[in-house]
């Protein structure tokens, strides 16, 4: 019967197309913008981070004394500690213009930390004197207007030094939107403004026998600064972009209306669909058909344009995905449970507005049939 | 009449019907402890005028609507006493419907369309279909099961929903203004049709009208006004008929 009436269908299935597109592309920008928000410990892979105390997530990084680092390495369950800084700071391109880079000072002798993929150079020339890596989003930030992007061999000023371009890596974006600027640990506190305390966190690798997190404990008990493992920080973060910045709410609020319009579009499109029909479904009661029959009807259709509109709402936001990832912006993670979760909500209102149309089936009596 | 009425059987007996719609002072009386009969091999009109309560008696005959009082009894089952489900298998089973507006649902063929009643009696799709074309060919359809309802005039969709009331056989075919929507020509050959219907043995067909264009097909008229069957005419005495 729905199938057979165009206009219906195909208004039922914009709805629920657009509703499971707002959905999940919503959402995977919020899972994309968190994931930004953790990219320093997706990038730099250290199975636990030892902070200074009151650091409550990975980009608000308090300074610690350098002396912290060889405190660390004293606690039982260290197998090894490592410093690191990391920074916001700005590049003076060759047009005189600045743009921010978020710069990584990684441990000169093991390079911990390093980039996990490596698109042109060789890591150890960042041993080299004012040698950097750059990563891919540099070569859109970093170039001059009208310019080649940077490449190996260029240079360009950090706090009036002369940085040069080694290599160039793959990286996770970062929150604030900033390419990473890779060199070592000394370097970086030649090229970031000098500040009484320079070390952001100390990289560590539990022992032989000890796990991450009982090392983060004794680390914790023994130094008075704070320790996290990989998951421990990961989490922390993503929660406390939860708790205290607006996007929750934001992309929340938008993914709500994906719900709301669907239920509306569906539910009333649905329900007009039982009206206009009450007398051929009156008929068919009349001839026999029983209120569970009728109501399978009913749900099938539903379901039908549920699983439709979910399918095509679902290509849609794979492909504004597939472009966001070409284009690097907007940020767009959908891991599985996204689909499941949104394939279920779309479910649920489907289930919704053919329970509408039941209820009123089942109270129709067949005689309406009969009424001119 | 088909036959002598003494040798006909009853097909139908109600006696004592009463059903009232809504409550307090919208409350109004449809049925006032009515009787009425039909015998098996005819067909009978109910007429009266508008609001005279045709359509609640034979709503309630069809077993479509619950009276509030009194005795319907239809091939000898007893509906008033039945429950809601075994009603409804009853009505698949042995009531066949043909409606003012025909009720074909206009995004089924034709086929599909008749086949209803075979596919609720739990026939399969093709079985169904089958039959539902061997139906159509007998109300002069022939070739237009693929057809839509919208493709057909008034008087081919009644012929439709002839077939689709006949596909499964049924003892008992109610019929509300079957011609109401058909010019007199139109009539004549679907009343005709319903008159070979129920010489069928064992047969019935009931037909509520306004239109007295058809009474020459009846084997007997109700006369009804005010809630009650007035009187219930056949043979020569239909010629009466006031209404």
């Amino acid at each position: 019967m729905l199938l057979g009436d165009r206009a219906k269908f195909v208004m039922l299935l914009g709805g629920v197309t657009f509703a499971a597109l707002l959905m999940l592309q919503q959402a995977s920008v919020f899972c994309g913008l968190l994931t930004w928000t953790t990219s320093h410990i997706t990038n730099l892979q250290a199975r636990v981070w030892v902070v200074e105390a009151k650091v409550e997530q990975a980009n608000e990084l308090k300074p610690l004394r350098d002396t912290d680092v060889s405190r660390v390495r004293s606690v039982d369950g260290v197998g090894w500690a490592v410093p690191l800084y990391i920074g916001i700071t700005n590049a003076r391109l060759s047009d005189g213009n600045f743009k921010p880079i978020l710069l990584v000072g990684l441990d000169s002798a093991t390079l911990v930390g390093r980039p996990a993929t490596v698109l042109g150079g060789r890591l150890e020339d960042l041993r080299k004197p004012n040698s950097i890596f750059i990563d891919d989003l540099a070569l859109q930030r970093l170039r001059t207007p009208g310019g080649p992007a940077p490449g190996i061999g260029d240079s360009f000023e950090i706090n009036d030094r002369e940085a040069r371009v080694v290599g160039i890596c793959k990286a996770d974006r970062a929150f604030f939107g900033y390419p990473y600027v890779f060199t070592t640990y000394d370097q970086a506190l030649q090229f970031a403004p000098r500040q009484r305390k320079m070390l952001s966190a100390s990289l560590v690798e539990p022992a032989d026998g000890w796990t991450a997190e009982a090392t983060a404990r004794k680390i914790e008990r023994e130094t008075g600064l704070k320790a996290y493992t990989h998951d421990e920080f990961f989490w922390a973060t993503i929660r406390w972009y939860f708790k205290n910045t607006g996007i929750p709410i934001s992309f929340g609020t938008t993914i709500l209306l994906g719900i709301i319009v669907g239920i509306a579009i569906s539910g009333q499109t649905f329900y007009t669909f039982v009206l206009e029909n009450l007398r051929h479904l009156g008929a068919l009661k009349a001839m026999g058909a029983g209120n569970l029959l009728l109501s399978g009807m009913l749900v099938f259709q539903a379901l039908f344009v549920g699983f439709t509109g979910y399918g095509v709402g679902m290509l849609a936001a794979v492909a504004f995905g597939t472009g966001a990832i070409k284009r690097g912006q907007p940020p767009f993670v959908m891991p599985w449970q996204l689909p499941a979760g949104v394939f279920l909500l779309i479910l649920l209102i489907c289930l919704l507005a053919a329970l509408i149309g039941i209820l009123k089936v089942t109270r129709l009596e067949p005689a309406v049939v009969f009424r001119g | 009449m088909s036959q002598d009425a003494a040798t006909q059987p009853t097909a139908i007996q109600v006696s004592g019907l009463t059903k009232a719609f809504g409550k307090g002072n919208a409350r109004t009386m449809a049925l006032k402890d009515t009787s009425f009969d039909a015998r098996e091999g005819d067909l009978q009109l109910i007429v009266g005028p508008s609001g005279c309560g045709k359509t609640t008696l034979l709503s309630v005959i069809a077993g479509t609507l619950v009276p509030d009082t009194g005795e319907v009894i239809v091939f000898g089952e007893p509906l008033h006493a039945m429950r809601s489900a075994a009603v409804t298998r009853f009505r698949r089973r042995y009531i066949g419907f043909i409606f003012q507006q025909f009720n074909l649902i206009p995004t089924l063929t034709l086929a599909e369309n008749v086949s209803i009643p075979l596919l609720l009696a739990g026939s399969g799709t093709s079985k169904a279909e089958r039959a539902a074309t061997a139906m159509l060919d007998r109300v002069g359809l022939a070739g237009r099961e693929k057809n839509h309802p919208r493709q057909l005039s008034g008087g081919q969709q009644q012929r439709v929903a002839i077939a689709r009331a006949l596909v499964h056989d049924p003892r008992l075919l109610i019929c509300d203004e079957p011609t109401s929507a058909l010019d007199r020509e139109t009539g004549h050959q679907i009343m005709e049709i319903l008159r070979d219907i129920a010489r069928k043995p064992g047969r019935s067909v009931i037909v509520v009208t306004h239109d007295p264009r058809v009474y020459e097909f009846a084997d007997r008229i109700a006369e009804m006004e005010d809630g009650r069957v007035l009187r219930q005419l056949e043979g020569a005495a239909m010629a009466d008929v006031s209404l």
